[in-house]
């Protein structure tokens, strides 16, 4: 509902950001108590088969006037997490097991307060919010995806950098034992990603705990992960154990995998394709029709500044 | 005592092989055969059907992906059957098996054509921009679209018609174009998946140990082999 609502705002209309969002947010609420089915009618056929589990609530970033929520079947059943298989669906399979209790989140390099949290402690001295994000693979699929969780600037400003970080580091738990995908040699594991500091302090950049307003499912990177939702879905990196805060780049694990197809960057740019594909347009998960894919996944306003004067072509 | 229990071995297992081998075509395999190869394809195009237009998932989250590869796969699987028919006489005496072998090559055509317009139609969705970018810039896409226009006089020459009129020498060496076909199949498969080469490596071992038999059969005698193959 609250999405074919969002469809009949033309973007002519859009007079004001703000008042876009307040609107979202009023039809957001009234799903909230109970309204949902106030025009059926309206949903279409495909919508109605799609419209299964959760509503989704939260505050729209950067939405297009036509993006609605992805239904909760497909955020969680249509992964990629190779700790738990290859295959699309296996995530949602073979995560069922994994246990997320007890964990420990090691903040360390240059901070001037290294620690070893529990996730409890790691999550309580931040205020959770529900943010409805864009999400993009650098496949070509793409979703919207409300998260639940707070800006990772927040528990960076806890640890304390110091002068010498340049960039933040993170690694997904490596337990064969827990995540059969690390049998296989596929990755070379642990999974890293990494982010430059400015990137990793802006304030859209968040630390994921839920999803729909739920506990994150296993299969979508319980019990914590990253979403940075201007960048390519694998550097947003799941399960997280450890941040660090370092001097050099990191070297990040589909980079080492494959350097000539993911780049650190990662950002993304419907203008440098992947050599064996277009990045021009994307499939939404749940249309047929593709969508083109917008620069920087329609946070260009937000984020472009941070990549003045950088060759994007070469930094893919 | 020995010899006498190793004499029962020996005339069981004889007799096992010469039950395999008098073991005659069963009536309407022909029939069953066209039936079961049409089961992935209908399967396939009513799923697809029903996850764009109705929102099913029987293709799971990203229906046209999917069922692509579906397509995709089941055209590999038939490529491999076809090469699997002439060993598979040799080991059985099943020399029947001969005849089907057409239908398994022209389903293969089938089911590339679908796989094909999987992806033009549905995955591309008709931009010509891309699709000619594809096959120029994207080696798989010219690998797999290579494989598929090399079936094309395979598939114009199936007919007994046709096998008569290039005679039986010549239409050999041209069908030993679906090798090439086969092997550029699998390659393609190898190249478009993102990392995991479990299955396309699969692929490559089965034509390995098909090629291979074929290479010690011909090493060992030349003159047949090119006939039965």
């Amino acid at each position: 509902m609250l999405i074919r609502r969002a469809a009949d705002i033309r973007p002519s209309e859009i007079t004001s950001e703000t008042l876009y969002w307040n609107r979202r947010e009023w039809i957001a609420a009234a799903g909230a108590i109970g309204v949902a089915a106030m025009s059926p009618t309206s949903l279409s056929a495909l919508g109605a088969a799609r419209q299964q589990g959760p509503v989704a609530r939260g505050t729209p970033y950067g939405l297009q006037p036509n993006d609605k929520p992805t239904p909760w079947e497909d955020v969680t059943n249509y992964n990629n997490f190779y700790e738990f298989g290859t295959g699309k669906d296996d995530p949602a399979q073979n995560a069922q097991e994994f246990t997320t209790r007890p964990w420990t989140v090691k903040v360390d390099g240059f901070v001037t307060k290294p620690a070893d949290y529990q996730l409890e402690d790691f999550l309580k001295p931040h205020k959770l919010e529900d943010r409805i994000y864009r999400h993009r693979c650098v496949e070509a699929w793409s979703m919207v995806i409300p998260w639940r969780g707070f800006s990772l600037s927040e528990m960076l400003k806890r640890a304390e950098p110091t002068s010498q970080a340049k960039f933040v580091e993170f690694t997904t738990l490596l337990d064969p034992r827990r995540m059969p995908g690390q049998r296989s040699s596929v990755l070379d594991w642990p999974y890293i990603e990494g982010l430059r500091l400015d990137e990793a302090m802006h304030p859209l950049t968040l630390m994921v705990n839920g999803v729909y307003g739920r506990d994150l499912p296993n299969q979508n990177g319980a019990p914590l992960r990253l979403h940075v939702p201007w960048k390519y879905g694998f550097k947003s990196i799941k399960s997280i154990v450890r941040i660090r805060l370092v001097e050099k780049e990191p070297v990040n694990t589909w980079k080492v995998s494959q350097s000539s197809e993911y780049g650190f960057y990662a950002n993304v740019n419907p203008e440098v394709d992947h050599p064996r594909w277009s990045q021009a347009t994307e499939r939404r998960i749940g249309e047929f029709l593709k969508r083109k894919t917008l620069m920087f996944n329609g946070y260009a306003d937000q984020v472009a500044s941070m990549y003045t004067g950088m060759d994007l072509r070469k930094n893919y | 005592m020995g010899t006498w229990t190793s004499e029962i071995v020996q005339q069981e297992s004889k007799s096992v092989r010469d039950r395999i081998r008098a073991f005659r075509e069963p009536r309407g395999f022909g029939v069953l055969l066209i039936v079961a190869l049409c089961i992935p394809a209908a399967l396939a195009i009513a799923g697809l059907l029903s996850d764009i237009l109705a929102g099913t998932r029987y293709f799971g989250s990203n229906p046209v992906k999917e069922g692509e590869h579906f397509l995709g796969r089941w055209t590999l699987r038939l490529l491999v059957a076809t090469l699997t028919i002439t060993p598979l006489r040799h080991i059985t005496g099943w020399n029947w098996l001969a005849k089907h072998r057409r239908t398994l090559g022209l389903f293969a055509f089938g089911y590339v054509t679908l796989h094909w317009i999987a992806y033009a139609f549905l995955d591309v969705q008709l931009d010509w921009g891309e699709l000619k970018t594809d096959l120029l810039k994207r080696p798989y896409i010219f690998l797999g679209m290579t494989a598929l226009a090399l079936l094309v006089p395979l598939v114009v020459t199936s007919t007994k018609k046709m096998i008569r009129r290039l005679g039986g020498k010549r239409w050999n060496r041209l069908h030993k174009l679906v090798y090439i076909v086969t092997i550029l199949g699998v390659i393609h498969y190898s190249m478009a998946v993102k990392q995991d080469l479990t299955y396309p490596l699969t692929y490559a071992l089965v034509l390995a140990i098909l090629y291979g038999w074929r290479l010690s059969r011909w090493s060992r005698k030349p003159a047949i082999g090119p006939s039965v193959a």
